[in-house]
């Protein structure tokens, strides 16, 4: 399956990865609208330091602890992809405790939010991967052994 | 065709039959539950007293669940006497089941110290079960007054649960500290303070001696009154199916890394069993729910003929308490360093060059990092774990191994 791939020494810093992705889950129509003054919540995450810097989303894992360790049974797989039912989650970051790549984060309100890889939303193919300037995210098939 | 008995119908007998499904598409899969109720989310109880989430949503999985994965389900009955040279589990409406492969799912049970008195107050709950909660909430009224006998992980949810549906919680616990079984000191004070400031009073290095109605006298001297009282003093695991048979037991019944029990083709996952720490290096009961999945997970591999190890198993809980997050992993043994800023303690636990443990409180972004630095045996001298104690980040590894975790198939 198509995943989100990291180049990192491609990355520029620039965190418009982290605007795409809080605009393209916001389900509104204007950008400005949508983010102007507020303080987002994005699924994806730059990192780094002064020299290194690398987006950090979700790495929808073929054997994934998320899945395993939500207590309220609210994660599961869906065609590869590890979605949330944000309904039944209650916000106690079991899955930030064990995700090893730090791809979890909550939203505004408490409750878990997490890249689906933007197959829940208009957009129908990551947006941090469309707005990326410099190729540093691709949305790609990569040997996948399942 | 295959018969598979699960005795237990948690999260652990939801691991070992999707496990099994895993293997084995057509085998027969029986799961006998004690609770007249379809799998839920255990931890969610206090959850749902706080109007977090309901009936509905607690369910762990769908509707069709069991129908999905071919599953019979005997409900309301409990397993009495397993024989393992027959390979046969005996129910205690008399009906015995046939298998080629067992799993003791069976979970744990609050354990009731034996109170003077405690026949004489009319009001009393265990916190542990969906029938439990429900009872309680049907005794909930708000000027209760609620005592809670225990200040772990289950009494102190059991308080923010139901705080704002009463008049006054009082938690004691004879240890000298909140959440005593994964917190220090300082960082149990820290909890301790943020429940207190939150309406919840402690009386800790302290307990009930008895009961009289509806007073509680107090081995310090001091009395208690109250209208509700709620035993969270600890848990048992239920051992007894495989004991019973012969199996070898500890604290809880006794696996290898493939879940194995002492006994041929019988199995155990879950709060009923004791495994293996790998943080620590020791068997030990892990009663937390990533455990139980991951556990009924293996067994069900094994026991359908598959190739599971699960062999990294360690404590961690995430426990919030009105806004504020706690985070514990691993042991708190070894050399420990600490981060401290306002409203923020985070405590590394090292030894033998390995990251074994760590308490975090009120600031927990992203802390699978650590986790995984725990439970995969990172070697500290190929990370920089410094650059990551203030926050943590993936910086920590070298560009190879980022590659690797972003550029590949994980």
């Amino acid at each position: 399956m198509k995943r989100v791939y990291v180049n990192e020494e491609w990355c520029l810093g620039c965190h418009l990865c982290e605007y795409n992705c809080a605009f393209a889950n916001s389900g509104m129509k204007d950008m400005a609208l949508a983010l102007k003054d507020k303080k987002i919540f994005p699924r994806i995450h730059v990192e780094g330091d002064d020299r290194i810097t690398f987006a950090v989303s979700c790495r929808h894992c073929t054997d994934p602890l998320c899945v395993k360790s939500c207590i309220a049974g609210a994660i599961s797989v869906l065609d590869g992809v590890v979605c949330i039912d944000q309904t039944k989650c209650v916000g106690c970051l079991t899955c930030v405790l064990v995700c090893p790549y730090g791809a979890l984060a909550p939203g505004e309100s408490g409750v878990m939010q997490k890249c689906e890889l933007c197959m829940g939303n208009a957009c129908g193919a990551p947006a941090c991967v469309t707005g990326c300037p410099n190729n540093a995210i691709v949305y790609e098939e990569r040997n996948d052994a399942t | 065709m295959s018969r598979y008995v699960i005795v237990g119908n948690g999260t652990a007998a939801v691991g070992c039959i999707e496990g099994i499904r895993r293997v084995n598409t057509d085998a027969e899969i029986t799961v006998v539950s004690e609770e007249n109720h379809s799998v839920y989310s255990r931890p969610l109880i206090s959850y749902y007293l706080e109007g977090k989430t309901d009936l509905e949503r607690m369910k762990y999985r769908g509707d069709d669940f069991y129908e999905k994965n071919g599953c019979r389900v005997i409900y309301g009955v409990r397993a009495t006497a397993l024989d393992p040279s027959a390979k046969t589990v005996t129910l205690e409406n008399g009906e015995t089941l046939s298998y080629d492969a067992l799993c003791s799912a069976t979970g744990s049970r609050p354990f009731v110290p034996p109170f003077e008195g405690l026949d004489t107050v009319k009001q009393t709950f265990s916190f542990m079960t969906l029938d439990d909660v429900l009872a309680l909430e049907s005794a909930l009224t708000d000027t209760a007054r609620v005592l809670i006998v225990g200040a772990g992980l289950i009494g102190l949810k059991c308080a923010e649960g139901i705080r704002d549906r009463v008049g006054s919680i009082t938690v004691c616990d004879l240890a000298d500290r909140v959440l005593s079984s994964i917190l220090d000191t300082d960082c149990a004070a820290l909890v301790q303070s943020h429940l207190e400031e939150n309406g919840i009073r402690f009386m800790l290095q302290d307990s009930a001696a008895r009961f009289d109605g509806n007073t509680a006298y107090m081995k310090s001297g001091q009395t208690v009154e109250f209208d509700i009282l709620v035993l969270a003093v600890g848990v048992r695991a239920n051992i007894e199916l495989v004991k019973d048979a012969g199996g070898e037991t500890g604290r809880g019944i006794l696996i290898n890394n493939r879940m194995e029990t002492s006994l041929p083709h019988v199995f155990a996952a879950g709060d009923c069993t004791e495994g293996y720490d790998a943080s620590a290096g020791m068997r030990r009961v892990l009663a937390i729910l990533p455990n139980a999945y991951m556990q009924g997970h293996t067994a069900g591999v094994n026991m359908a003929g598959g190739d599971a190890v699960f062999d990294n198993a360690i404590p961690m809980n995430s426990i919030g308490f009105f806004g504020l997050h706690t985070m514990t992993a691993g042991s708190g043994d070894g050399e420990m360093t600490e981060e401290r800023s306002e409203g923020i303690v985070k405590r590394f636990f090292t030894k033998d060059g390995l990251l074994k443990g760590f308490m975090l409180i009120g600031q927990t972004d992203r802390a699978g990092i650590y986790t995984s630095l725990i439970r995969e045996k990172i070697p500290l001298d190929t990370i920089d774990l410094e650059l990551t104690k203030q926050a943590a980040s993936n910086l920590i590894f070298s560009q190879d191994t980022r590659k690797k975790k972003f550029g590949g198939v994980v």
